[in-house]
């Protein structure tokens, strides 16, 4: 707690820097903007101000600031995102659930000061998301931001993170992009990459379709549509098969008629929907309407949370895909690293949601919160370098999906890829029951070769 | 070149022209007749979904769906417009503006309130499922008998509008109400109903289209967006204008699929404004109508 205090006599403007602090002199340094006054601060224990540091730890307590998409095409996973945060938070704060399997949290808050929040809306557009975030920051001096479902917003958060120097975890975001080109030191994502999906996916198809298919793919026209349509082409071409159109639709398009008439006109006989959240919706049952699922197979790399509930289990009955996470792990036997923790996170959501099933959305917010949150206290510290480098130092916390660790050259998770495939409407055991667990590929196995997309972290100071 | 797409988009651009007719229909009646700016009426084809998916919950009728559709729109449209619209019929377009977007706002919010965020599944009526081979394409029925469904509502409203004792009040009222009044006729229901009317369309339309789209509290924003487009084209005030604005909106999207998927949208709003440039009224529309 040294740390804090020593910082906190400057309340301190964000772009302004220490003054009358423990040390005038490291102060004096920071202004000139010496590399040196890292390593002075921190052999004094006291780190100088940086982002919101110290001012959002003033009081007793530490905001997060979380954007989700409350309104717009991906709300539904949206909603699921926020409920994940909720409950992680309220753990952190009051015990239970998860953080008690972790041995550095407490459950009285994080390094003792209590976790409030604020919610902003992104409508899945990156400008209200910006300024939400923006406001989070400069206002409420949000100590740690986190969230949304797209990724180009959440590349848009990156960046503002990365320029306001406040710690920033991804909600759900599959772009290659995220901890590719655009990655940032101060942004952090634990969902798999359309890379990773993609390469957890293929010898799945390989051995349940064979290898000689022709695919079409419907793709929603922004960084994550088309890098998971790359990567799916890349390792489906490896496999043998053939590539026959791609159709590119903007996010938000509700009637998806025309291009499903190019889709069923294509000579394809596997369908690769890579459409999201109400998109993914639409396009699915429009394609239904048009016959296409007569002839094709659908493919649906990464499903969305609530896809199944939206086109019902009939259409997802023996639909391929991925997900970050799902509830199927909890207490599954064939996974014995990641069923106990997962049946917890599971009974506690249920518990807390009246009976809601939690989405993998739910997931991502709920583990990385709390990787969060163990990083801080492991640093001893907010102090965002520190916190950072807890977080690149390979430590690996055991959540729901077992062990895991963010690779520190480019803050993606190293994780297990569920693969999934739709079960028939007689073989649900309730009505969220819509996959089997086909696959779970290593995290090791599934990640990129370093450098393939590009990432090149910036400092963190 | 594949003449069997070109023939299947055509077609397709004609059902999705006829769907575009019918929920830019409910705008165009009270863009049109009344001048007023509705920003709402996205909204209404949202409430019409959500009434006509819990009630098809409970009956399994699409019938049944429809009419309540029409009717909960009913009732919330006439209350919509006793208590705030019909203080904004003589104040600016901006203040319309700002009235009834604020008005879809908090409906919305209402709604996710209530349902939640996530899409609902609005299941086809039986009569509508499957799929007709028609030689050169196989095409969903139900989006067939959506072309015929829109035709007989266009034809039923027009009807009412320009062929009936009432319609004759009613843009008799718009046109010049002083005088209408004097002849003993009370305006301001003429208002309600002109107003009413255009929600019911937008409600009935939002059922119709829900066994098609992804029904969600946001569904109707896009709709909103498409409606004004449409009635741009086609003329302010214009009722066969929104009828072909419709159908040019949707063959535009259907045709450039063909050859460019991804500026399929882009050549809408392209169309728009060659239009706003070249012919400000819309293709049908009169000079000074508003």
């Amino acid at each position: 707690m040294d740390t804090q205090n020593g910082a906190n006599e400057s309340a301190v403007n964000r772009r302004t820097f220490l003054k009358g602090s423990a040390a005038a002199a490291i102060g004096a340094a920071a202004a000139t903007g010496f590399p040196s006054i890292v390593l002075a601060a921190k052999s004094s224990k006291s780190y100088p101000a940086l982002g919101t540091y110290p001012a959002g730890i003033s009081g007793d307590t530490a905001m997060i600031g979380i954007i989700s998409d409350l309104t717009g095409s991906y709300s539904a996973d949206g909603e699921d995102l926020v409920k994940g945060y909720k409950l992680a938070i309220k753990h952190l704060n009051e015990g239970g659930g998860l953080v008690s399997k972790v041995p550095t949290l407490s459950g009285k808050g994080v390094l003792g000061k209590k976790l409030v929040y604020k919610i902003g809306d992104s409508e899945t557009k990156a400008n209200p998301a910006v300024q939400a975030a923006t406001e989070f920051i400069e206002r409420d001096k949000a100590i740690m931001i986190c969230g949304d479902t797209s990724s180009a917003v959440v590349i848009a958060l990156e960046k503002l993170a990365q320029r306001e120097k406040v710690l920033f975890f991804a909600g759900a975001s599959g772009s290659n992009d995220t901890t590719g080109k655009d990655c940032q030191r101060y942004g952090f994502r634990s969902q798999p990459s359309a890379y990773m999906d993609a390469k957890a996916l293929a010898p799945i198809l390989k051995k349940e379709l064979g290898s000689k298919r022709r695919a079409v793919y419907l793709v929603p026209d922004y960084t994550y549509g088309t890098t998971l349509y790359e990567s799916m082409k890349e390792f489906t071409e490896k496999i043998g098969w053939t590539t026959v159109n791609h159709f590119l639709a903007p996010v938000g398009t509700t009637d998806y008629s025309s291009y499903l008439l190019n889709i069923a006109n294509s000579g394809a006989d596997v369908f690769v929907n890579i459409e999201f959240g109400n998109d993914a919706v639409a396009s699915t049952k429009q394609a239904a309407q048009f016959g296409i699922f007569k002839t094709m197979q659908m493919i649906v790399p990464n499903i969305s949370s609530y896809m199944p509930d939206g086109v019902g289990a009939e259409i997802m009955a023996g639909v391929y895909g991925t997900q970050d996470w799902y509830w199927g792990i909890a207490g599954n036997k064939a996974y014995p690293e990641a069923a106990a923790h997962s049946k917890i996170f599971l009974d506690d959501f249920l518990k807390e949601f009246n009976g809601v099933y939690p989405r993998w959305t739910a997931h991502i917010a709920y583990d990385q919160t709390l990787t969060w949150a163990d990083a801080v206290e492991r640093a001893g510290t907010f102090y965002p370098p520190e916190v950072i480098k807890a977080l690149e130092g390979g430590h690996k916390i055991d959540l729901c999906l077992g062990p895991v660790a963010y690779r520190a050259e480019d803050h993606q998770q190293i994780r297990p890829v569920p693969v999934l495939k739709g079960k028939k409407p007689s073989a649900m055991k309730n009505k969220d029951d819509y996959f089997e667990i086909v696959g779970m590929t290593p995290g090791h196995e599934a990640v990129p070769p370093l450098g393939m997309f590009g990432c090149h972290l910036p400092g963190s100071t | 070149m594949n003449w069997h797409l070109i023939a299947a988009q055509l077609l397709n651009g004609l059902a999705l022209g006829s769907i575009l007719a019918l929920v830019a229909l409910g705008l165009t009646i009270t863009f049109g007749l009344l001048g007023l700016v509705n920003f709402a009426h996205g909204v209404f084809f949202m409430v019409g979904a959500y009434a006509g998916f819990v009630t098809f919950q409970y009956t399994h009728s699409f019938g049944l769906a429809v009419l309540m559709g029409a009717l909960v729109v009913l009732v919330v449209g006439i209350v919509v417009e006793r208590v705030v619209i019909r203080l904004f019929y003589r104040r600016p377009p901006e203040d319309q503006i700002l009235v009834t977007f604020g008005l879809a706002i908090v409906i919305v919010e209402i709604v996710r309130a209530i349902f939640g965020g996530k899409t609902q599944l609005f299941p086809m009526p039986s009569w509508g499922m499957g799929a007709t081979n028609l030689g050169f394409l196989v095409y969903p029925n139900y989006r067939l008998q959506v072309i015929v469904i829109a035709a007989i509502t266009l034809a039923a409203i027009y009807l009412v509008l320009y062929k009936t004792r009432l319609g004759l009040i009613v843009r008799a009222g718009i046109d010049d109400s002083l005088i209408v009044n004097i002849l003993g006729i009370d305006v301001t229901k003429t208002l309600l109903a002109v107003f009413v009317l255009g929600a019911m369309v937008a409600g009935f339309s939002g059922v119709i289209d829900a066994p098609i789209v992804a029904v969600d509290p946001d569904m109707g924003a896009s709709v909103l967006i498409e409606s004004f487009v449409v009635v741009v084209i086609g003329g302010l005030g214009s009722f066969s204008g929104s009828i072909l604005g419709g159908i040019i909106a949707g063959e535009i999207i259907s045709i450039t699929t063909i050859w460019a998927p991804d500026y399929a949208q882009v050549m809408l709003y392209l169309a728009m404004a060659l239009v706003l440039i070249l012919r400000p009224q819309g293709l049908f529309g009169t000079e000074g109508r508003l």
